[in-house]
């Protein structure tokens, strides 16, 4: 099996602190990989770096082959790489087919100032099925500040599928949200999944054993397990540092 | 001017056409005015806090260097028609050519910063722009102005118009502020308007999403350039000279204080500010010469009591 993503001593210091130590991994094409860690293990920093928000100070990322470690971040979305953020980020006063539909120009029409937006009439079509994908489509008009925690979030996932996405992070999709929420999250994860690679970053042990074809854990920023939830699950080392904080 | 024959649209489907709605009330602006110089100012004024406000109202940029943008324009426009001689169409080209590159040579520099180091830049900038011309007396006239941009009687196909008139002046001068309302209604239902939308509604997103946001903003700056280059060449051309005073740090202002008057970020905002500024200018000062006085207290009283300004205010309410 080939990695489609892959990261070689990856390393992220803010001042004197290092938040991500030279982390190696690759993440298998089309397997949905989990990303684990007790707080403060680097997850977010490990998260910022692979979509390219954090500049890494050392080691290097591949996508594909390529080394995209100093590709700006809005080249990302055109690469193929999407993102959802662990903070809801939406376009707040616009409404939720704008949100897509903006979301799906950026491949298509950035600089073009002078035929009308209305007139790309398959960027609608695509973002209204899209919204019927994530479960939105009565919110289409809604502005999308208005709507609910967890319609925000599936907006936000319908958005990253709007660049059309090989590989698709996922930053704790499932934050803030009610139990039967987490649910639909979940499930809606799990159909993406089938006909693209996922990483889920998550906090919740439990949630990504579910679902996670492989995973990766990490601890005070190192990686300290890879394999298979059962190779994980049986992992003393784990067992050791997720027993000093009774998993989720 | 043309008629427009158009079977008589409702108020309400004028309102989807903003640039038509605004350039009906163009065509009758000369004859609500006192006079029609005073319609001619309001032209102008409002074609320069209507490319201010492309960048400040639909993007989030405050720029402090407008001057320059619109001093280019007047300045380009009066050296190529004193200088060089050009018929009175190429100069307010070259008014609107100097315009964008000088928007585009600021705005490589400023959009690299935002928020108010993205202010800082642009007046610097621009203050640089000012002992320019100041400097440039050859070209520019130093500070005596630009003398002698004067327009007699202007040829277009099959017909001779009075440019010393001054209702024939106005509506000159108004087909070009149409063409600009047209043009800006275009732009902002265009995808880079939505690109623009975007941007202002959340960066972090918009980068996320794809958009290169500097390059946006570095777009949006030099288009805002075009409208303000068009805005001072028309300027030139209505007082017959270019002051240096186009360029100082006042003329900035104006557009601030213009586009936040009328309400930042609507379509007609920048026209119905310096409607009201103009207004104030012209009636306050016949009895006072501290009519500014008048101009800052309404100027406050706009921040504090009606933010999205008088026009932004007035939409608020009827929707």
């Amino acid at each position: 099996m080939t990695d489609i993503l892959r990261t070689e001593g990856l390393t992220k210091r803010f001042g004197g602190f290092t938040a991500l130590n030279g982390v190696s991994v690759g993440f298998r094409k089309g397997a949905l990989t989990g990303v684990i860690g007790p707080n403060g293990a680097g997850k977010s920093t490990f998260f910022n770096l692979l979509t390219g928000a954090f500049p890494a100070s050392a080691g290097r990322i591949f996508f594909e082959g390529q080394d995209i470690t100093a590709t700006p971040q809005h080249r990302y979305a055109a690469m193929g790489i999407a993102k959802s953020f662990q903070i809801t980020n939406v376009f707040p006063q616009l409404t939720a087919l704008e949100n897509v539909r903006v979301a799906a120009q950026a491949l298509v029409a950035r600089f073009d100032s002078w035929r009308p937006r209305a007139r790309l009439t398959g960027l609608v079509d695509e973002a209204r099925a899209l919204l019927d994908t994530v479960g939105l489509q009565h919110r289409a008009g809604a502005a999308a500040g208005t709507l609910a925690h967890g319609e925000q979030r599936a907006l936000e996932i319908a958005m990253a599928l709007a660049a059309r996405p090989r590989l698709l992070l996922l930053d704790e999709p499932t934050a803030g949200m009610s139990p039967e929420e987490t649910r639909d999250m979940m499930d809606l994860i799990l159909q993406l999944a089938e006909d693209r690679t996922v990483v889920l970053v998550e906090h919740k042990m439990r949630l990504v054993m579910g679902v996670s074809e492989r995973l990766l854990v990490l601890h005070h920023g190192e990686l300290l397990a890879e394999g298979t939830p059962d190779d994980i699950r049986a992992n003393d080392e784990v067992k050791r540092v997720y027993l000093g904080q009774r998993a989720h | 001017m043309t008629t427009i024959a158009l079977p008589a649209p409702r108020l309400a489907r004028l309102g989807a056409h903003p640039a038509l709605a605004g350039s009906l009330f163009l065509l009758v602006l000369p004859w609500v005015a006192p006079y029609p110089a005073l319609a001619t100012n309001v032209l102008v004024w409002g074609l320069y806090a209507l490319g201010f406000n492309l960048v400040y109202g639909y993007l989030g940029l405050l720029s402090f260097g407008h001057a320059a943008l619109f001093g280019g324009g007047a300045y380009a426009c009066g050296i190529a028609l004193v200088r060089f001689g050009l018929p009175w169409w190429a100069a307010i080209g070259m008014g609107v050519v100097a315009g964008t590159a000088v928007a585009l040579v600021m705005g490589l520099l400023a959009t690299r910063t935002r928020g108010i180091y993205f202010a800082m830049v642009t007046l610097a900038l621009s203050q640089c722009a000012y002992f320019l011309a100041y400097q440039a007396s050859g070209w520019t006239g130093g500070e005596n102005g630009l003398r002698g941009v004067n327009l007699g009687v202007i040829r277009l196909p099959g017909m001779k118009l009075d440019f010393l008139h001054p209702i024939t002046r106005y509506y000159v001068l108004a087909a070009f502020a149409a063409a600009a309302l047209f043009l800006l209604a275009r732009i902002l239902a265009s995808p880079f308007g939505a690109a623009m939308e975007a941007v202002r509604e959340n960066e972090g997103r918009a980068r996320a999403c794809g958009y290169d946001v500097r390059l946006v903003r570095l777009q949006a700056f030099t288009l805002s350039g075009a409208f303000t280059g068009l805005a001072g060449a028309l300027y030139a051309l209505t007082l017959g000279t270019v002051p240096i005073e186009v360029m100082d740090l006042q003329t900035s202002g104006l557009a601030v204080i213009m586009a936040l008057l009328g309400g930042a970020g609507t379509f007609f905002g920048p026209f119905v500010g310096a409607m009201l500024f103009v207004a104030i200018e012209t009636l306050v000062s016949t009895w006072t010469e501290h009519w500014p006085l008048a101009v800052g207290a309404l100027f406050m009283a706009c921040v504090l009591f009606f933010p999205r300004g008088v026009w932004g205010t007035i939409v608020q309410r009827f929707r």
